[in-house]
């Protein structure tokens, strides 16, 4: 029943932010992809020019590349193995009837909070530091030799601080997802006989499909874009262990101030993001139309 | 999915959830712990639970050797102020989605969702240098902007489906009697959305106060908030676990205390409504 009037009401009202996201995705996006061709280094502005792909070239056969994609496929996929496998069980087992329910939610959700440096430096002094932290102390409890995560497994160890920050993401999306699956499919299945697992495998799971699909790609998103965990842990090392292709440009742009470098990563990195992210606006896209 | 079972199977899994539930929150009650250690008795082997001497110098310490409160200060004016401005941008915008439905709706909701999946690092140089050229690198007034436009996507598309809920037929009532469009929005629209958009105010708070990116990256001193204090533990000297501690506790506390009212609306808002 909308009338001229408040049609282009409508569009005034709308407008500022579409303005607002308009500009701050457009202007830096062609400044990057500008940069990308450009020799552009921030301490030697005076040799400039269009090179074409030369950055590219550079960034792309520099030795830390593919070290990078496959630190950055191993962060990615081990977090996403972590939390959404871990979340399920958490999940499963807070939606069971148990006493405090709502303290229990409130421990598990708990990390989700905590700003990344924090998250990041408590677990690398207080848990893996090898001469006081507290894994230091538990190897030594059971007769071993204290380890130096970070220096001897840095991916590994950045694997389970991220994790750690984003295991009640998926823990608290896979309970919302259980709590609307019906008691009575699961009590009639049980009433046939069905065995636990079988109900788990049959119900429970295809009902959760869609929620960890959801999970596992906005995960993957944030997941992309990791930095600090790496810069206050590890600063990418050692040597390039720990470096990530966000860290990489990061690196490229702000320690070595080589912004054509910079902005060539950066597309690589848009490009990537990308293919994630179709997929993600198919999942919620569908969703909108229900 | 909640059934019934025996009191017996219940204080099993009761027990097992505690467990995980503690492990998971350990180390922020090990933070918190550590916080009131003196610095000798915060790195003593073995760990000391809670024989230790309890203190809140370390708190003391971190406000004057390293002026806490400044960074305390210009993280509550980012978080504020962004979420302040985005709900400003947003609402209308919000409003005119639900309410007056086009064609193009759909379309722009998803390329709103669009921008927000851009890779920071990816525009890291750019803003940088723009922040350069405009005068706003270390500025709380730059900060403010790009963490608005940061979260304005989730903030417009909480509010659209907090605003869909509302009946259109009230709305139309309220323009039959000759309500004009501010004062429909005023008087109709806003009261009725308030819990939504108390909702989005306080997801968008926490996000703002845990942006650690633009934060860390744009800043050096002046507008530096807690993210970059914090940070500046990555490089040691002496005896800090314990000071690090009591930063740490100030600066999730307020944080931890508001994601507790959120929980529900952390799921609707971060999952785009794809998970009720």
């Amino acid at each position: 029943m909308s009338t001229q009037a408040s049609r282009s009401a409508a569009r005034l009202m709308l407008s500022p932010a579409v303005i607002f996201l308009l500009v701050w995705m457009i202007v830096p996006l062609a400044l990057t992809l500008w940069f990308s061709f450009q020799r552009y280094n921030l301490l030697a502005p005076e040799r400039s020019g269009f090179i074409w792909f030369d950055n590219y070239l550079s960034f792309v056969s520099s030795p830390a590349f593919w070290g990078a994609i496959v630190n950055t496929l191993i962060l990615v996929v081990g977090v996403l193995a972590v939390t959404v496998i871990g979340g399920l069980l958490v999940a499963l087992l807070i939606d069971q009837p148990i006493w405090g329910q709502g303290p229990v939610r409130i421990l598990v959700i708990a990390p989700f909070f905590i700003m990344p440096p924090v998250a990041a430096l408590i677990w690398k002094n207080m848990f893996f530091n090898p001469t006081n932290g507290l894994f230091g102390e538990l190897f030594k409890f059971v007769g071993l030799r204290p380890f130096d995560f970070l220096g001897q497994a840095p991916l590994a160890s950045i694997v389970v601080i991220v994790a750690w920050q984003w295991l009640p993401f998926a823990t608290l999306i896979l309970l919302t997802a259980l709590q609307s699956l019906s008691s009575e499919q699961l009590e009639a299945a049980e009433m046939d006989g069905a065995p636990p697992l079988k109900r788990f495998g049959y119900i429970v799971l295809p009902h959760l499909a869609r929620a960890i699909t959801v999970v596992v790609l906005i995960q993957t998103i944030f997941l992309l874009g990791i930095l600090v965990e790496i810069l206050v842990t590890t600063n990418g090392g050692p040597g390039a262990q720990s470096t990530t292709l966000t860290f990489l440009v990061y690196k490229e742009a702000i320690l070595d101030s080589d912004a054509g470098t910079a902005a060539a990563g950066g597309v690589v990195a848009v490009v990537l993001a990308n293919i994630v992210a179709i997929f993600l606006m198919r999942a919620i896209g569908k969703n909108l139309d229900a | 999915m909640a059934r019934a079972v025996t009191a017996q199977r219940k204080t099993l899994n009761t027990i097992l959830a505690w467990a995980v539930a503690l492990l998971i929150a350990f180390p922020i009650i090990w933070t918190v712990l550590t916080s009131f250690k003196p610095e000798p008795q915060a790195v003593a082997s073995p760990p000391i639970w809670f024989g230790f001497d309890w203190t809140v110098k370390n708190y003391v310490d971190v406000q004057n050797q390293r002026n806490y409160f400044d960074y305390f200060l210009n993280s509550v004016i980012i978080a504020l102020g962004s979420t302040a401005l985005g709900i400003l941008i947003a609402i209308p915008a919000a409003w005119s989605m639900a309410f007056v439905p086009g064609r193009k709706v759909r379309d722009l909701l998803m390329w709103m969702l669009s921008t927000k999946m851009m890779p920071a690092v990816a525009v890291l140089t750019p803003i940088y240098l723009i922040f350069i050229w405009l005068g706003l690198l270390d500025t709380r007034i730059g900060l403010v902007v790009v963490i608005m436009l940061i979260n304005l996507p989730i903030i417009v598309w909480m509010l659209y489906t907090y605003f869909r809920e509302i009946p259109g037929e009230i709305l139309e009532a309220a323009r039959m009697d000759g309500a004009s469009l501010w004062n429909e929005i005023r008087y109709v629209l806003t009261p009725m959305a308030v819990p939504g958009i108390a909702s989005t105010v306080l997801l968008n708070i926490i996000l703002a106060w845990n942006e650690a990116f633009w934060t860390i990256v744009l800043t050096t001193t002046d507008a530096a908030p807690l993210t970059k204090f914090i940070s500046g533990f990555s490089s040691p000297q002496g005896l800090f676990y314990a000071k690090l501690s009591a930063a740490s506790t100030m600066a999730i506390a307020p944080i931890l205390i508001m994601g507790w009212f959120s929980q529900r609306q952390l799921v609707r808002g971060l999952t785009f409504g794809a998970v009720k």
